[in-house]
């Protein structure tokens, strides 16, 4: 896969008034509207009349306004904000076959998820996320992104019962993540982001995941822009090493630290597209539009403008939805005047002055 | 005459009404978490669930029953976060885990606290006491308070060292040193951190027996050889992550009188049989011939609240069952 191969330009919207282009987009998950999550817990109650179809139209609902929403903010590529999946890695076990669940683990203080366990070789059953993709492509008037979580995350954070490795669990969920990407790519997807947060954890592992990504990528199309998302990392421990993965795009977390690691990408030169993160999701405070304009300034020290990419840290529901909103209506504003800039040959830092 | 005990090195999982029942009550935000001075319904939520977990213990026939920490929101942190002289700041990650504690940042001095020993006096039937050990309490801590490194380690043995001295009666007391093993001691560390261990073992009441357990592998070499320095009746050894170090420790530098032996993986929903358990233990006597020991303790590796509720109770019940299958 050359890292050049320009996958980009097919999201530039029509009208897009400026030369340059720097694709705004997020991460993926979004926060929940208070009525979904009223609507779940009336779906589990057994005395209440509210059933799975009633569910899975409130479901729907919330993915249509979420996806208005992203639009609304003006991103050049949207998401549903996962609106359907209740965690990323539960969403998914439930789907493959070889997982079963035995109960609520902590995290940390009083938050718990669901952790699954591979009690059986693990193997493909229903479609993961064609529906998702479908629905929020008729709901959106831009094109969509797919955030699916990475087969390393999914075996971190799952019991292993059945492989002799936590490795082996990763590489057999690779081949399945393949699966559905090919099935999302004859949906039409054209943008599939896999999110490796684990690999913050164990930075060691790196080569795992970049196997991983080699069985991931096998098959798929040049046109289909393939992005790997990584954050709260000591990133120094994965780069170089991973500019060999098979992508075009690597999504990082940079604002919440400040850029104090944004050095560690300079050298050697950073060969891929950069998605950078230019809001902070752990702070409910709304960056203003003339930040955001620094901290995009900051990725041309690593890339030119026709590859940087323009997103939050990491995926935005811990926050309030106002504030996620309106941290992305600033992101998009902050990108449009970096672009007009960038024009008008008034912005000449690091690589934008090449 | 070897006695071969099952036991537990505590921080169980709360039960899953508790789970909800104190989240409602708490709240998710780091800012909700155990201060140390809970009282009313939330105090006699945590005294419900502790009752749970004791009868689990006694139900299963372990013959090492812990309170339980259920309280212990940050874990092994827990003595330090509710500390009045300790701020708690932001979330840091637990070890290499997918769980977090509240950074504990000491401000003053690590004065007699005695919470634990408070959490134990409402227990009856405990006797097996929990605290992390020196080495690890201070790796887990940032220091605002000593000044440098050494000053911290001395500071909080001697804090650990007055919360033991009143701890109430008991058979046993575990202290949890993973630390020894994830960030080893350097030169002169090391036996620092076998002094500071000292230091608390000596503050124990004369018939309780003191275990340090290490885990999330094997400590390697040098840490070990100090630690033999240190005046406790077990050392005990995450065999599940590591056995071949570990019994190549026992080997070369022998051990305590007594052993406890990590055998039952508290990270993994794979319930080992009390056949399998008992061969693990069978396989440690069989390669360390020079030893004889007094006590094996039967243990998980690590804590246990890394585990769903069923397969927690299934594993202490095959622990209960395996010394009765133990042949040396």
């Amino acid at each position: 896969m050359s890292p050049r191969s320009n996958t980009r330009e097919q999201f530039r919207p029509p009208e897009h008034p400026t030369d340059h282009f720097l694709m705004t987009t997020v991460v993926g998950s979004y926060p929940k509207p208070t009525w979904l999550n009223r609507t779940t817990d009336l779906a589990d109650d057994e005395d209440h009349d509210f059933d799975d179809g009633d569910l899975a139209e409130a479901l729907d609902d919330a993915a249509r306004l979420i996806t208005n929403e992203h639009v609304r903010a003006g991103l050049d590529v949207a998401v549903d904000g996962e609106m359907r999946r209740n965690e990323m890695v539960e969403y998914f076990a439930h789907r493959i076959d070889g997982y079963e669940f035995n109960g609520p683990v902590k995290v940390w203080g009083h938050n718990y998820f669901d952790k699954p366990s591979v009690v059986e070789e693990l193997a493909y059953d229903e479609p993961w996320l064609v529906e998702e993709f479908a629905f929020t492509t008729g709901a959106a008037s831009r094109p969509v992104k797919v955030p699916i979580t990475g087969p390393y995350t999914l075996a971190s954070w799952s019991f292993n019962e059945h492989y002799d490795s936590e490795a082996e669990v990763a590489y057999d969920l690779a081949d399945l993540v393949n699966e559905e990407i090919t099935r999302l790519v004859e949906a039409g997807a054209r943008y599939i982001q896999i999110d490796e947060p684990a690999l913050a954890t164990t930075p060691d592992d790196h080569a795992i995941v970049g196997e991983c990504l080699e069985q991931i990528a096998d098959g798929v199309p040049d046109e289909v822009r393939l992005g790997l998302h990584v954050c709260y990392g000591e990133y120094s421990r994965i780069y170089p090493e991973i500019l060999d993965v098979p992508v075009h795009e690597y999504d990082l977390e940079l604002a919440n630290g400040d850029y104090d690691q944004l050095e560690v990408f300079t050298e050697p030169e950073f060969t891929k597209d950069l998605a950078l993160g230019v809001v902070d999701v752990h702070t409910a405070e709304v960056e203003t539009v003339e930040e955001i304009k620094q901290n995009i300034t900051k990725g041309f020290e690593v890339v030119p403008p026709e590859r940087l990419t323009v997103s939050p840290d990491c995926g935005m529901k811990l926050l309030p939805r106002e504030v996620a909103y309106r941290k992305m209506e600033n992101m998009v504003q902050a990108t449009r005047e970096v672009e007009a800039e960038l024009d008008a040959g008034e912005i000449t830092v690091g690589y934008a002055g090449d | 005459m070897t006695e071969i005990l099952a036991t537990t090195p505590g921080l169980f999982p709360l039960p899953d009404w508790a789970k909800s029942d104190l989240a409602d009550l708490k709240g998710h935000q780091k800012d909700d978490l155990l201060a140390g001075d809970e009282t009313g319904e939330l105090r006699e939520v945590y005294d419900r669930a502790r009752a749970d977990v004791l009868g689990t213990q006694t139900d299963a026939g372990l013959d090492r029953v812990v309170e339980g920490q259920l309280r212990w929101d940050d874990m092994l942190a827990h003595p330090l976060c509710v500390h009045d002289h300790v701020e708690t700041r932001g979330i840091v990650r637990y070890y290499d885990n997918n769980n977090f504690y509240r950074e504990p940042v000491v401000r003053g001095e690590l004065t007699h606290d005695g919470d634990v020993a408070a959490e134990l006096d409402g227990s009856p039937g405990v006797d097996q006491a929990l605290l992390p050990g020196p080495y690890s309490l201070s790796e887990l801590a940032t220091d605002e308070h000593y000044g440098d490194d050494a000053a911290l380690l001395d500071g909080v043995a001697e804090f650990l060292a007055a919360e033991t001295a009143a701890l109430p009666d008991v058979e046993t007391l575990f202290l949890l040193e993973p630390s020894l093993v994830t960030e080893p001691p350097v030169d002169g560390e090391d036996r620092r951190a076998s002094a500071a261990i000292d230091r608390v073992a000596d503050a124990a009441g004369a018939d309780t027996d003191v275990v340090v357990h290490t885990y999330w592998g094997a400590i390697p070499e040098k840490p070990y050889a100090h630690l033999m320095d240190a005046a406790v009746d077990a050392i005990g050894f995450d065999l599940v992550a590591d056995h071949e170090q570990t019994i190549y420790n026992v080997q070369e530098y022998g051990t305590k009188p007594s052993i406890a032996l990590g055998v039952v993986d508290g990270t993994n929903t794979l319930v080992e049989s009390p056949a399998r358990i008992a061969e693990r233990v069978e396989w440690v006597a069989a390669n360390a011939p020079a030893e004889s020991f007094e006590t094996v303790y039967v243990t998980a590796n690590t804590e246990l609240f890394y585990l769903p509720v069923n397969r927690f109770e299934a594993k202490l019940e095959a622990l209960a069952a395996a010394p009765a299958e133990v042949e040396l």
